[in-house]
């Protein structure tokens, strides 16, 4: 028992776990799974879905924080992701009365993916080559993405009448959303990297003491580069996602404070802030258990407000956690308290 | 760093650059009201930029202002409603902000936490908070609000200040006499400059880091209350973002994010430069309004490169 309670994966398993439990509790058919219209259907099957590009995001999101860096660009990237897939894809009818997309729609897909590694790689050179700081390097790409965003959308709303798009953020694959597919593939894709190959090992040593990697061989540059790229990439496949479920690419609210819950779902994850330890898969709980938390809510009847207000506290309560001086007060009360008993 | 001004300096050209361009391109550009509207229009960021400069320039940064200042304005405008006595509502709300601000500092202090993460969790508080006032905007009607916000202060050549912008102007003044002629000025730049030392000169670190974050969350209280002056109303949607602007004002304005380097007075300028670009935007006409967020990026990046300059060359100098 006492070992399972030092498992990495414990906490976030045990909070997730006892979210559902009082779902499940409360509102028994809260946790009812169906098959319906060829897929899985259900409250969960919807958490997963909402999930999924919050997942992706915080797993780039996790990789970033793991070397000490930080990137709160995410947001400003998904929208300028969604909106470059939106104005390429477009849509409408054609003269032959067939639905036709403007730009093929690998081509689309693929321009806004390589926008967002462009400004993935874009903040890793600000970090890297410039020196900055990471929350600076990326409050830059934060201010100037949105504005960016609308600058290509020019301030409206983009509709997408092209089915064919909708597939990612609302399609079902062997039963399952296929959003959630693509964020379990790209999971397990750095999950192979990190523990079969020496990358994981790297990341760790940069993050641990940055000069003592680099003296010790490690291409900490180099690395940090192709992390703050692929949490660009990340970011874009999330803002097409995001974009693909709303059928269109708001500039001004796609993304809207998800650099927060990303932040937040690596923290839960137990990735330290302050670097050199990482859990892709805590993050991936991470996700689910804001995810889930929104659903609660919602399915309590509590006013949606109260969110806010419960992911603050949450925050407030894993920080404390997380740090030595308060585990330290807390040990020392309790012995203190012992003692006098 | 050879000229510690230089950068102040590059900052106040800036401004004036802009106003000159603005003068050439644009009739009626080149007056007083236009300028002193600048101040109006900004004076809520003026203010709580200013605190922001003393978190920055302790190392730190305080990313809760906009949502302390949607807060102020959420209680103002409820308690108002309630029937409180106005004057008793503004003691009320500065002292919640700077009892928020305080809370963090404490936070940050104690238990060794990362400024970022606690501000972050402090703004879902307070935005989180805004929502379980109202989710709807309330509008204030009080007879001692709507006087202060209707008041105009002559400032000479038919032009006029409002409560708000004088209150900024103020507040910049008190800040400048607080960073350089205080002890508790200089302990946040030698925090700034590096926290060892300073704890090693027996300066008081801990107390110190507690106050600059109470002094911020005082000034967002207080620019709160400036906006709810120019907006008339509580919203909990007021002031999204603007932690972004002030940040961005203090950067533009010279101060180093690093810590420990920076003016007051250079905030001020920024925030000029800030309000410059949406006039200049304005005036223009024919530019969206999202060109103000390109520009402001762009600068953003100019000031940040041009800091790492200086920090190089003073590295080699030294």
């Amino acid at each position: 028992m006492k070992r399972l309670a030092q498992h990495a994966l414990f906490w976030p398993s045990a909070t997730l776990a006892l979210l559902l439990l009082v779902n499940g509790v409360l509102n028994p058919s809260f946790l009812a799974i169906s098959w319906r219209d060829g897929h899985l259907f259900g409250n969960l099957i919807d958490i997963l879905n909402r999930a999924a590009p919050l997942m992706i995001v915080s797993l780039g999101m996790t990789l970033v924080i793991a070397i000490r860096g930080l990137d709160i660009s995410v947001g400003a990237v998904v929208a300028i992701a969604a909106a470059v897939a939106a104005l390429l894809v477009g849509g409408g009818f054609s003269a032959d009365g067939a639905v036709a997309s403007r730009y093929p729609l690998w081509f689309a897909l693929g321009a806004a993916l390589m926008v967002a590694m462009i400004c993935g790689l874009w903040n890793g050179l600000l970090v890297v080559k410039a020196g900055m700081q990471p929350i600076v390097a990326t409050l830059i790409l934060m201010v100037a993405g949105r504005g960016v965003a609308q600058l290509l959308t020019g301030g409206q709303i983009i509709t997408v009448y092209y089915p064919p798009y909708y597939v990612l953020g609302s399609g079902f694959l062997l039963g399952l959303p296929v959003a959630l597919w693509i964020a379990a593939l790209l999971w397990l894709v750095l999950q192979l990297l990190a523990t079969r190959t020496g990358l994981g090992l790297f990341i760790r040593a940069i993050g641990g003491n940055p000069e003592a990697a680099r003296v010790a061989g490690v291409r900490a540059a180099d690395i940090a580069l192709c992390v703050y790229t692929f949490c660009g990439l990340a970011a874009g496949v999330a803002g097409l996602i995001i974009s693909s479920n709303v059928k269109s690419a708001d500039a001004n609210s796609a993304g809207q404070l998800l650099e927060l819950d990303a932040i937040l779902a690596v923290v839960l994850g137990g990735t330290a802030l302050t670097g050199g330890r990482f859990s892709l898969a805590g993050t991936v709980l991470g996700a689910l258990i804001i995810q889930t938390l929104t659903a609660t809510i919602y399915s309590l009847g509590v006013p949606p407000e109260v969110n806010l207000v419960v992911k603050a506290v949450l925050v407030f309560a894993v920080m404390l956690l997380q740090s030595a001086e308060f585990r330290a007060l807390v040990l020392r009360t309790v012995r203190a308290r012992a003692g006098a008993a | 760093m050879k000229h510690p001004l230089l950068p102040l300096g590059i900052t106040i050209g800036l401004f004036v650059a802009m106003a000159a361009f603005g003068g050439v391109r644009y009739q009626g550009f080149l007056s007083l009201q236009v300028f002193l509207n600048l101040l109006i229009d900004n004076a809520f960021l003026c203010v709580v930029a200013v605190g922001m400069t003393f978190v920055i320039l302790s190392g730190g940064i305080d990313l809760s202002v906009g949502a302390v200042i949607a807060l102020t304005t959420m209680i103002s405008a409820a308690l108002l409603q309630a029937g409180w006595n106005a004057w008793a509502v503004m003691l009320a709300v500065l002292a919640i902000g700077a009892a928020f601000g305080a809370l963090q500092g404490f936070l940050i202090q104690r238990f060794g936490l990362a400024p970022f993460i606690v501000t972050l969790a402090g703004m879902f508080l307070a935005r989180g908070c805004c929502y379980l006032i109202s989710t709807e905007s309330i509008p204030i009607t009080d007879a001692t609000y709507t006087a202060i916000a209707q008041a105009r202060i002559p400032a000479g050549l038919d032009a006029s200040l409002t409560v708000g912008a004088a209150i900024a102007i103020v507040i910049v003044l008190a800040g400048m006499r607080i960073a350089h002629a205080t002890e508790f000025g200089r302990t946040v730049y030698a925090i700034g400059g590096g926290e060892s030392a300073a704890r090693l000169m027996g300066l008081p670190v801990a107390a110190t880091r507690v106050r600059v974050y109470l002094l911020s969350g005082f000034t967002a209280a207080l620019a709160g209350i400036v906006m709810t002056f120019y907006m008339l109303s509580g919203y909990s949607l007021h002031a999204v973002g603007l932690e972004l602007d002030a940040i961005a004002a203090v950067v533009i304005g010279g101060t180093l994010l690093a810590g420990g380097v920076g003016y007051v007075a250079g905030t001020l300028f920024g925030v000029l430069i800030l309000g410059i670009i949406q006039t200049l935007i304005a005036f223009d006409g024919t530019l969206s309004s999202w060109w103000t967020r390109i520009v402001v990026g762009v600068l953003l990046l100019l000031f940040c490169l041009l800091q790492r300059l200086f920090e190089a060359r003073s590295r080699r100098t030294a």
